[in-house]
């Protein structure tokens, strides 16, 4: 026993050890040497590469340390999940406790805008523009399996829907937002057609690449998209003709907001309770014997595809509205990881957990200003975190199960 | 009677290794027709060159549906196959294991309903039909299959012999007229199995579905069978009745031995 764990300890110390080794080797350019341009020398920091190596020693050893105990964790877990519901899950699924919270988030919800500041208000319409992103971004990536790193494009295109339509033809917010979820789809369409062949890593990087060709056209195609400049004095949404001032505005434009994520979540839901979402599932579960059942697959994931695009479409040209100006720079890659973040945080095909990861993503960073210049590196350290412990997300997706009675019981 | 399934001359080359060499194959309406053959003869390979996961390298495959007009299938999606009547089971288990028993024969009627996205969000009285159809339809066919206080349980929950009737039960319910059977009875204890042939017999006579079905298990085969084909080495050996398969020389070297004639 005794000297089964001296030599996993060995080895573990000796992997640290390659480890440390390999990120002093790394690392040896930008922080051991330092040019030096006013003496015109050359400074060698011995002392940073010791550091590093000490360091990257320890965070391996402690890695190694967690990420052994993360996994013995799951192998026990694995039969006692099956009976034993999380809190949220047991908050969601029993009439009993769901109709009261639900109550309370109403409540929440509906006085929120008039309470809180202007700036605050702005900042969960954000938040809430992030639930439909993912909530959309869930149906591609958690329903269908298809990793598509290049969802931003879509989003761009409804958001520039509205603001070349508007330019244009002055086509007022109302119009626009079913013509962005139009061309967003269509896109998606578009791209679904070609790449939807390929798996996996293929798709992912096709993906990527398309949703940063997407950027760069919109960069530099000035005479159709106005470059990085970008158009401005979009209009906010209105109501009815009514002129509105900066407050009334983005409290009505948070209500929009509330009332998108409504209609969200209630097609979600509908459609993964529906002959196309048991589809998507059984295509989960075991593409070729699915196919077998006579599912055309190729229609199943393009449909899943472009559904999943409408909703960044729709949302687009919301940002459109509410920022009254869009250019290329909103629309990087760091926009289509952070609402996959979103996803993976909150747990794939779980909608509250969703829901919960945009805010979480969205409105900690907002409140931590502090934080700011790190947050890539939080998000970054929070994925690979979630990954090794808890994989399926904040909240495990519990899928309503048909449940039949005949009369005859 | 015109054959409802008809492989003429069907080639399939791995690299180098023919696993099915120049093979000829009729189905006839309303019988029962088995494919026999020692491990790696090629039968899997000829029922996944039919239904499309494999694309043939050589030859032609026609189906005619009872009524219908005769149709190449050759190389066309797998989907496609099964929209055209003919269904399957897989050698290896392959239900959805985390669907219940009922969902994973709902997934069966997909091919037959056509509720579109719209529908879905809808939920309009023409899809709240269909939905209940697909239901009543699939609980139906589990009733008759034996599987009825399943219904609610998770596919992958189900005994062995269970699970491969859950099989035949979903492939049923995409309404095939000729239901591809790889080696049904494998793992299944006697008395299962014996539940299988009075299965597979009522799937002939009261469903009117021709079998054509893949297995070892002689004893089930020559019991059950109308006609019987022999494969090996990817090459056709015999054709006939079961009591020609068992008098037959070349096929009691190749592969029966003497354990057919005790
Ligand atoms: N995808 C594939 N790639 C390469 N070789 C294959 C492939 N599928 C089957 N083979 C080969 O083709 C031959 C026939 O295999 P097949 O699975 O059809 O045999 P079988 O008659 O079904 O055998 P068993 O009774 O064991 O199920 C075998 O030699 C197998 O290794
Ligand atoms: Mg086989």
């Amino acid at each position: 026993m005794s000297t089964l764990n001296y030599t996993k300890y060995m080895e573990g110390m000796k992997q640290a050890v390659v480890v440390s080794l390999w990120f002093m080797f790394l690392t040896f350019p930008i922080m051991v040497i330092r040019v030096n341009t006013i003496e015109n020398i050359i400074e060698w920091r011995w002392m940073n590469m010791l550091y590093i190596g000490a360091g990257s020693f320890i965070l391996s050893f402690v890695w190694r340390y967690m990420s052994g105990k993360a996994i013995s964790a799951r192998k026990e877990g694995i039969g006692a999940q099956g009976g034993r519901k999380s809190y949220l899950q047991r908050l969601v699924s029993e009439k009993r406790l769901s109709l009261p919270s639900l109550g309370i988030v109403a409540v929440i919800a509906l006085f929120f805008p008039f309470v809180s500041s202007i700036y605050q208000t702005n900042i969960m319409t954000t938040a809430l523009m992030y639930v439909v992103l993912g909530l959309g971004l869930n149906i591609v990536v958690g329903q269908a399996g298809l990793l598509n790193l290049g969802y931003v494009a879509f989003y761009a295109a409804g958001a520039y829907t509205y603001a070349l339509l508007y330019h244009h033809f002055g086509v007022g917010f109302w119009l626009a937002l079913p013509l962005g979820a139009l061309a967003a789809t269509i896109l998606g369409v578009l791209l679904a057609l070609p790449v939807l062949r390929l798996q996996g890593d293929y798709l992912a990087i096709v993906t990527l690449g398309f949703g940063e060709i997407t950027r760069l056209v919109l960069e530099n195609w000035n005479e159709f998209s106005f470059g990085p400049s970008g158009i401005s004095g979009i209009p906010r949404p209105g109501l009815f003709g009514m002129e509105m001032g900066m407050h009334d505005a983005t409290v009505y434009l948070y209500f929009l907001m509330i009332l998108l994520c409504i209609i969200t979540i209630f097609v979600v839901n509908r459609l993964q309770d529906s002959r196309i979402g048991r589809a998507l599932l059984a295509l989960r579960e075991d593409e070729i014997a699915c196919q077998a059942m006579g599912i055309n697959k190729t229609m199943v994931k393009l449909t899943a595809f472009a559904l999943g695009s409408t909703w960044a479409g729709l949302v687009g040209v919301i940002f459109a509205a509410k920022t009254t100006f869009v250019n290329p720079a909103s629309f990087t890659f760091l926009e289509s990881a952070m609402i996959l973040s979103i996803v993976v945080l909150g747990g794939t095909g779980s909608i509250i957990g969703i829901i919960i990861g945009a805010l979480l993503l969205i409105l900690l960073p907002e409140y931590l200003r502090a934080f700011s210049d790190y947050r890539m590196l939080l998000f970054g350290i929070i994925m690979v975190i979630m990954m090794i412990f808890r994989p399926q997300g904040i909240v495990t997706g519990v899928r309503k199960t048909y449940e039949f009675h005949t009369e005859e019981e | 009677m015109n054959p409802i399934l008809e492989a003429k001359n069907l080639s399939m080359n791995f690299g180098g290794l023919k696993a099915l060499d120049r093979v000829d194959i009729d189905v006839l309406p309303g019988q029962i027709t088995a494919l026999i053959g020692p491990n790696g003869a090629g039968k899997t390979t000829f029922f996944n060159c039919i239904t499309g996961i494999y694309s043939p390298t050589g030859g032609d495959i026609f189906i005619t549906p009872p009524g219908g007009r005769q149709k190449r299938i050759t190389g066309i999606n797998i989907h496609k196959v099964t929209e055209s009547g003919v269904a399957r089971t897989f050698q290896n288990i392959r239900i959805f294991p985390d669907m219940t028993v009922l969902e994973n024969v709902m997934i069966g009627r997909h091919c037959r309903t056509d509720t579109g996205v719209l529908g879905a969000i809808l939920r309009d009285k023409g899809t709240m039909a269909e939905e209940k159809a697909i239901v009543a339809r699939s609980y139906e066919i589990l009733k008759k299959i034996g599987l009825k206080e399943h219904v609610n349980q998770l596919a992958i929950n189900l005994p062995y012999g269970a699970q491969r009737r859950l099989e035949i039960a979903r492939a049923l319910a995409t309404d095939p007229f000729l239901l591809l059977l790889d080696e049904p009875a494998a793992g299944m204890n006697p008395q299962e199995t014996r539940d299988l042939e009075a299965l597979i017999i009522s799937i002939r006579d009261e469903w009117e579905i021709s079998v054509f079905l893949i297995e070892h298990d002689m004893k089930l085969v020559m019991g059950l069978s109308d006609s019987v084909y022999v494969m090996d080495y990817g090459e056709m050996l015999a054709r006939g009745t079961p009591q020609e398969i068992r008098q037959n020389p070349e096929v009691i070297t190749a592969y029966l031995g003497e354990d057919v004639s005790a």
